[in-house]
């Protein structure tokens, strides 16, 4: 079958983004990776694989990370998904960005944004997790730079400020 | 990737009927953790994908002595439950090991059944704990034992317009413990080069084996319902020497490829390894349950 026999028609999709109510138009087969970066124009959300491995798109869908490479736009019509866009307060950064930046937790930094909204959900969760348990939470993220150490570190520090 | 429109049904007969009309251009969608990942691999053209997660049948987690898991329900769901997780460890052992967290927010056990993946982490344990499968189709509902669900690899019993509703469960016997464990290269987020699940119901005494399952993960074409190991147990004493010989028949009823991950052999050696701890825990399940 082609396309042209199969039209398939875009979805409105509302939305609560970063907090604010947001409606957009998507494809009914664009993941909610695409759609944020390439319809709202949110390009904190990173791609590094397209399937569920790097962690690199990881986004919060109703209060639980997720990858956004493996949810459909149309999906999160009359939910709530928070990025690395909402991150920082208005002024100044968000404990864990603190901590990346003082521990040199990134070098390119594609892996970043994906790595600080699993940790925040972590932290929100349990705010004092031992090492072993941030290592296992953020298993789904991959980092071909750091080599881990700083990254747990930098949580470890975000944590004991808090 | 071959352009498809997302259905969102509410009732299961609305799936029912979308998955009938289009046949196989079209597949129910719980976590599309693996689904979402085929289709841009360009494994399968579809033209619509159904999503289960508003079918209420589908995202219900109903514990009532026994255990029913809407097929649609994440893993997440299955260990935060702390009553769940108390009764059900041995299930507990697969759904947090699933992937990383973002993909237990995702994953369902359905998911892991339907996909038939012969490394599925969710089959041998739903196996050994005797789940039954509930299907719902045009010709309305049937029930299959879940070591009869998937027929080869990434295949399953499901007719056109069939789908998974949901898991059932039944309560463990008092004297019940089950375990998973699989054997990967890394710590986590891989595929399991082999996997084990084993069951056993402890008797009066508390030190026979009233009982016995045991199911293999990744060592045939589908997960498998090791019949002759799971006989040898009945009426043995739970002892070590018992545990290594069910291993040795295990490994007899396996029938392992070697690939990238492992030869036919490691696989081989792992059943018995792997048969062993997993009865170990499983004895040290049911004796707390007594
Ligand atoms: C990074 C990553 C890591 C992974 N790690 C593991 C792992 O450690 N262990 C493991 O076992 N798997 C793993 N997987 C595979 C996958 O996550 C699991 O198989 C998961 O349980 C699939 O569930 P799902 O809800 O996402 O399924 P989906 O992708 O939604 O569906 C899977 C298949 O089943 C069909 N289907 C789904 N629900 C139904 C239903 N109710 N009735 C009929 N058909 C249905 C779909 O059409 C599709 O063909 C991993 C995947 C990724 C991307
Ligand atoms: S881009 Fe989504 S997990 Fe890698
Ligand atoms: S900083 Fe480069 S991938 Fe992590």
């Amino acid at each position: 079958m082609t396309q042209q026999e199969t039209p398939v028609r875009k979805v409105p999709v509302a939305c609560t983004l970063n907090g604010q109510e947001t409606e957009f138009l998507a494809a009914p087969y664009q993941s909610l990776l695409e759609a944020l970066r390439e319809v709202v124009g949110l390009t904190g959300t990173k791609e590094g694989c397209n399937d569920g491995n790097c962690g690199a798109c990881t986004v919060s869908l109703d209060g639980r990370i997720v990858d956004s490479c493996l949810v459909l736009a149309a999906e999160v019509d009359g939910k709530s998904v928070d990025t690395i866009e909402g991150m920082a307060p208005p002024h100044g950064l968000h404990p864990l960005q603190q901590a990346f930046l003082e521990e040199a937790a990134l070098q390119c930094g594609i892996c970043t944004p994906g790595f600080l909204v699993a940790a925040r959900a972590l932290l929100e969760r349990e705010p004092h997790p031992d090492e072993h348990r941030i290592r296992l939470w953020l298993a789904g993220n991959l980092c071909r730079c750091t080599g881990y150490d700083k990254i747990v570190r930098a949580v470890q520090s975000a944590a004991d400020k808090t | 990737m071959h352009p498809f429109t997302y259905v969102a049904p509410r009732t299961l007969d609305e799936a029912v009927a979308v998955l009938e009309q289009h046949g196989e251009r079209a597949r129910p969608f719980a976590g599309g953790t693996d689904v979402l990942v085929q289709l841009r691999g360009g494994r399968f053209d579809l033209d619509a994908i159904v999503d289960l997660k508003g079918v209420p049948e589908a995202t219900t987690l109903d514990l009532n002595g026994s255990l029913r898991i809407g097929a649609a329900v994440p893993c997440y769901r299955i260990y935060e439950d702390s009553a769940v997780a108390a009764a059900f460890p041995g299930l507990i052992d697969a759904a947090s090991l699933i992937g990383g967290i973002q993909i237990q927010s995702r994953a369902s056990l359905g998911g892991n059944l339907c996909n038939a993946s012969p490394s599925a982490d969710g089959i041998c344990p739903l196996i050994v704990h005797s789940t039954v499968a509930v299907v719902q189709g045009p010709q309305g509902e049937r029930r299959v034992p879940v070591e009869e669900f998937c027929t080869a690899p990434g295949a399953n019993v499901l007719g056109r317009g069939e789908l998974l509703v949901a898991l059932e469960v039944p309560a463990p016997d008092k004297g019940f413990g089950a375990a998973y464990q699989r054997f990967i290269p890394r710590n986590e987020m891989d595929i399991a080069v082999a996997g084990v699940a084993s069951a056993l119901t402890l008797g009066e005494d508390g030190a026979t084996i009233a009982s016995g399952r045991i199911a293999l993960a990744a060592v045939g074409p589908t997960p498998l319902f090791a019949a002759k190991a799971s006989a040898f147990l009945a009426g043995k004493p739970a002892t070590p020497e018992t545990f290594a010989e069910a291993g040795e028949i295990a490994s007899t009823e396996a029938t392992p490829i070697g690939d990238m991950r492992g030869t036919a052999e490691h696989r081989i050696e792992l059943v018995k390894v792997l048969t062993r701890r997993t009865l170990a825990i499983a004895l040290g399940r049911a004796q707390s349950n007594r």
